[in-house]
C-alpha cells in the first residue's frame, strides 16, 4: 500500500516533484513509506499520559518528543500526544533527557 | 461547579509499606470527605521504576487517585500534599471535559459507521469474521512504529 514519489497529485509531495525531475537521468527516485497518523488509522481517541506503551515509540534514545515530520502522526494528535507526553514527563514515567 | 473530575496521581519512596500507603490514603480522603468531594477509584501501581532519578529515588510506589470535586479542594489537596514529605511528587490533571470529548468522539464514528452499514443493506454491528481480518496483516503495513532512521 505504499506509494513512491512518482504519484502525481497529493497535498503531501509538495516539492518532491522538483527534486525527482532532477534526478531523473542519474538514478530512480527514492523509495519512500507513505506515513499515516497511528493514531487516526488505529482509531485511538484518547492518548493518555498514563499509558506508557503507547506513548512509548514517541520518545526516541534521547528523550526528546519524535517530531511529526518522522512520525507522520496528525497535526491533532499530536498536539494531545505532546500534553500527554509533557504530562507524563511530570511524573517520572518517561524522562526529560538521557545522555 | 463541583461535578469536576480529577486525577491525583503521587509517587511514594519505594521502601513504603502497604499500611503506611493506606494512612496516605485516609488522610487524602479525609480531605476529600471534607470539602465535599469523592473519591471514584484508587490504583495502587506498585513498585515502578522512574524514568529520573527524583531526589536520591530511582524507584517509586504510584498511587492513582480519581477525585469528583471542586477546584477549592484539588488547590487544598495540592497544598498539603505539598507539605508531605512522603509524598516524593504528585501531580494533578483535569480529566471530566477530556472524557467528555473521547466519549462524544467514540459515539459519534459509532453511530456513523453503523449509519453507514445500514445504508449498505449490512446489519448495524460488524459480524465475526467479516472483512479484512485485522491479525495478520501487522507485517506488511505501512504505518510507523518506531523510529526510522
Amino acid at each position: 500500500m505504499a506509494f513512491g514519489q512518482g504519484r502525481s497529485g497529493g497535498g503531501r509531495g509538495r516539492g518532491d516533484k522538483k527534486t525527482a525531475d532532477k534526478q531523473q537521468g542519474q538514478r530512480r527516485p527514492m523509495f519512500r513509506r507513505r506515513k499515516v497518523c497511528k493514531f487516526c488509522a488505529d482509531k485511538i481517541d484518547d492518548i493518555n499520559y498514563k499509558d506508557v506503551k503507547l506513548l512509548g515509540p514517541f520518545v526516541p534514545e534521547r528523550g526528546k518528543i519524535l517530531p511529526r515530520r518522522i512520525s507522520g502522526t496528525c497535526a491533532m494528535h499530536q498536539r494531545k500526544l505532546q500534553t500527554a507526553l509533557k504530562r507524563a514527563r511530570q511524573i517520572a514515567l518517561i524522562p526529560y533527557v538521557t545522555d | 461547579m463541583a461535578n469536576r473530575q480529577y486525577e491525583l496521581i503521587y509517587i511514594l519512596p519505594p521502601e513504603t509499606a502497604e499500611q503506611q500507603a493506606n494512612e496516605l490514603h485516609g488522610q487524602v480522603s479525609d480531605i476529600v470527605t471534607r470539602l465535599h468531594g469523592q473519591i471514584e477509584k484508587t490504583e495502587n501501581w506498585g513498585r515502578r521504576k522512574l524514568a529520573y532519578e527524583i531526589g536520591h529515588f530511582k524507584e517509586g510506589v504510584y498511587v492513582l487517585e480519581v477525585i469528583n470535586g471542586s477546584g477549592e479542594l484539588m488547590k487544598e489537596l495540592d497544598r498539603r500534599l505539598k507539605v508531605i514529605d512522603q509524598v516524593v511528587r504528585h501531580m494533578i490533571v483535569r480529566v471530566d471535559e477530556e472524557k467528555q470529548v473521547v466519549d462524544r468522539t467514540r459515539t459519534k464514528r459509532q453511530t456513523e459507521s453503523e449509519r453507514r452499514r445500514v445504508k449498505r443493506g449490512l446489519p448495524p454491528q460488524r459480524q465475526p469474521g467479516e472483512g479484512r481480518s485485522s491479525d495478520n496483516d501487522d507485517a506488511d503495513d505501512d504505518r510507523f512504529d518506531g523510529v526510522e532512521v
